[in-house]
């Protein structure tokens, strides 16, 4: 069972705030399906090699180039943004 | 269905943009009562119909989805029209260009009436924890549609699109085919690319269309298949017309039963699959007992893996480059609980109001699961479970063609009767998730019904085999109705 601080923890790497009665709702779901993952412990596992790509694909690669896209789409991404200055998007102030 | 329109198209019978009005006229008729749709695009629509019927009036050749109304989930993004993945963080966003699949879908022709319901972000089995609203089970409005495309799958079975499109990432396609009724196709994964699909998990994620046949799903397959250089994980083109496959023989073709998926099954279920797997053998089909030994892992398995990728997939949701943002300058009825200072703030706030529970609740899940310490215990040991998953596939299909199941362990259940406990709603991807976590292809179509309830049948084929896959279950789609 996950303590209490140990979901406000999650909360915060998650970047999704909650409260004190949430952390609770939630550690007592989350436990549950962790405990349900833990079945995963019965598998031996060992020497598998994990999966990569599951139709075994690998390395697509494309040639490094910069393709200029002019002022296309522009003005539809901006329009899209919560704060713009000058053209830019607004970040807000990490300090 | 889409063939008969095209001829009638052709011949004058009808005209596209009839068409589109007879469709949007049932839109409106209906759904205000099955909600099967979140936007239409009767403007879109409308124009693309008309140039159809241009094109066909000047007598150049059109393909068979020109003219033909169809619907698209609302997580893949169309030019110029709102795509919200059934969230209120994406509540203001109106995509800025077409996904790949809408790209080739204009090209085509096909006219598209609007954006469907579906779970939020496509979490869920029922369309239930969609921000916006329930959507019916058009053959019984007290039972959900399944999920997450439930809004795609209900649109067909209504009558409110000819076809749609969903997106599968543990059975989001074939579920709900099976809890409406309607043909669910999820490809080989690579096999459509997924470039402006609203991305959940990304190593599972397919799309894929829902039809009121296997012949109009194959159809629709051959228009959206395909390498796409915006996809790198796209696979290469085969270039296949997968309609031209439908011989509708599979004599002594091989199809495995896997043991493992008829445990416990409920009888009344077992009954119908049991009659649809006699029509097989009479279609000259050999039925094998197959077993698929890491079947009681999957979905452990895939709920792990899912649920890491959720949480890295959606870190882009910050309320600083789109969406919705906890004191959005835009819209200042959007501000909640005095206005954040900094950008930690933000990002707290915005979450934190923008998300629903059981989307949280996951990212929070594979959060903690690829968290420092916790990584080879979960997400690592997952993808090692998912190689003796696949592994498991390998072995079956050196033995057989194709594997068949019943889709879903039940039939449609009623609202709110598993929205309590997550676990439980989990189970009803049972069946379905193994075909996302070996990346194979898997349909869904309807096998016959139990107390009036649809029940899907599912078959699974190799990797990149979808033309034996539709004219395996265009054969005993046939038998079944004969």
């Amino acid at each position: 069972m996950l303590t209490k601080e140990e979901v406000v923890h999650i909360a915060n790497l998650a970047r999704i705030g909650i409260n004190e009665e949430e952390a609770e709702k939630y550690r007592q779901e989350i436990s549950a399906v962790l405990d349900y993952f833990s079945k995963l412990n019965e598998v031996e596992t060992e020497g598998v090699e994990p999966i990569g790509h599951i139709t075994g694909m690998e390395n697509v690669l494309r040639e490094d180039r910069n393709e200029d896209f002019g002022s296309l789409g522009r003005e539809a991404i901006l329009a899209n943004v919560p704060e713009v200055k000058d053209g830019y998007v607004k970040v807000k102030s990490v300090l | 269905m889409i063939r008969e329109l095209h001829a009638k198209l052709l011949s004058g019978e009808t005209t596209a943009v009839e068409l589109a009005e007879r469709y949007l006229a049932t839109i409106r008729e209906k759904d205000g009562s099955i909600g099967a749709y979140l936007t239409l695009t009767e403007k879109e629509a409308l124009a693309q119909a008309r140039a159809v019927d241009a094109k066909i009036a000047a007598g150049e050749k059109v393909g068979l989805l020109a003219g033909v109304p169809c619907a698209i989930k609302d997580n893949m993004c169309m030019e110029g029209v709102r795509a919200t993945a059934g969230s209120k963080i994406l509540d203001n966003y109106i995509a800025p260009y077409d996904a790949t699949v809408v790209k080739r879908l204009k090209e085509e022709g096909a006219v598209i009436l609007g954006k469907t319901n579906m779970d939020e972000f496509a979490m869920g089995s029922s369309t239930e924890s969609s921000a916006y609203k329930l959507t019916k089970n058009p053959l019984d409005d007290e039972r959900v549609p399944g999920g997450s495309s439930g809004g795609s799958a209900a649109a067909v079975a209504a009558g409110e699109a000819v076809w749609s499109l969903g997106s599968d990432t543990g059975g989001s396609i074939r579920q709900p085919a099976s809890l409406c009724g309607v043909v669910g196709l999820k490809p080989t994964y690579g096999r459509v690319s997924r470039s402006g699909l609203i991305a959940m998990a990304s190593s599972l994620d397919q799309i894929g269309p829902f039809a009121s046949s296997v012949e109009d799903a194959a159809i629709i397959l051959s228009a959206i298949a395909g390498e796409d250089k915006m996809d790198a994980t796209s696979a290469q083109s085969a270039d296949k017309r997968y309609e031209d496959y439908l011989s509708g023989d599979i004599r002594d073709l091989k199809i495995g039963i896997p043991r493992e998926y008829l445990e416990g099954l409920n009888a009344e279920i077992r009954a119908v699959f049991d009659e649809s797997v006699r029509k097989l053998t009479q279609l000259g089909a050999r039925i094998e007992e197959i077993s698929l030994p890491h079947s009681s892992y999957a979905l452990a398995t895939y709920y792990i893996i899912m649920t890491s990728e959720v949480s890295s997939n959606l870190a882009r949701f910050d309320g600083i480059k789109y969406g919705l943002r906890s004191d959005d300058k835009r819209d200042t009825s959007k501000v909640e609980d005095g206005l954040p200072k900094n950008l930690l703030e933000v990002y707290l706030d915005t979450r934190r109001y923008g998300l629903g529970s059981e989307v949280k609740r996951r990212v929070m899940l594979g959060t903690y699961a690829l968290s420092s310490g916790y990584y080879d215990a979960y997400y690592l040991k997952a993808q090692k479970v998912r190689a003796l998953l696949r592994r498991d596939f390998e072995k079956a299909f050196a033995q057989v063609d194709m594997i068949y199941s019943p889709t879903c362990p039940e039939t449609a259940f009623k609202f709110g009767e598993k929205s309590v406990d997550p676990l439980t709603m989990y189970l009803s991807d049972i069946y379905t998730v193994t075909a996302n976590l070996a990346g194979i292809p898997a349909i869904s179509l309807p096998i016959g019904r139990v107390e009036g309830l649809p029940v899907g049948g599912q078959l699974m084929a190799k990797w990149f085999d979808e033309e034996g896959l539709v004219n395996t279950a265009y054969a005993l789609e046939k038998s079944l109705a004969s």
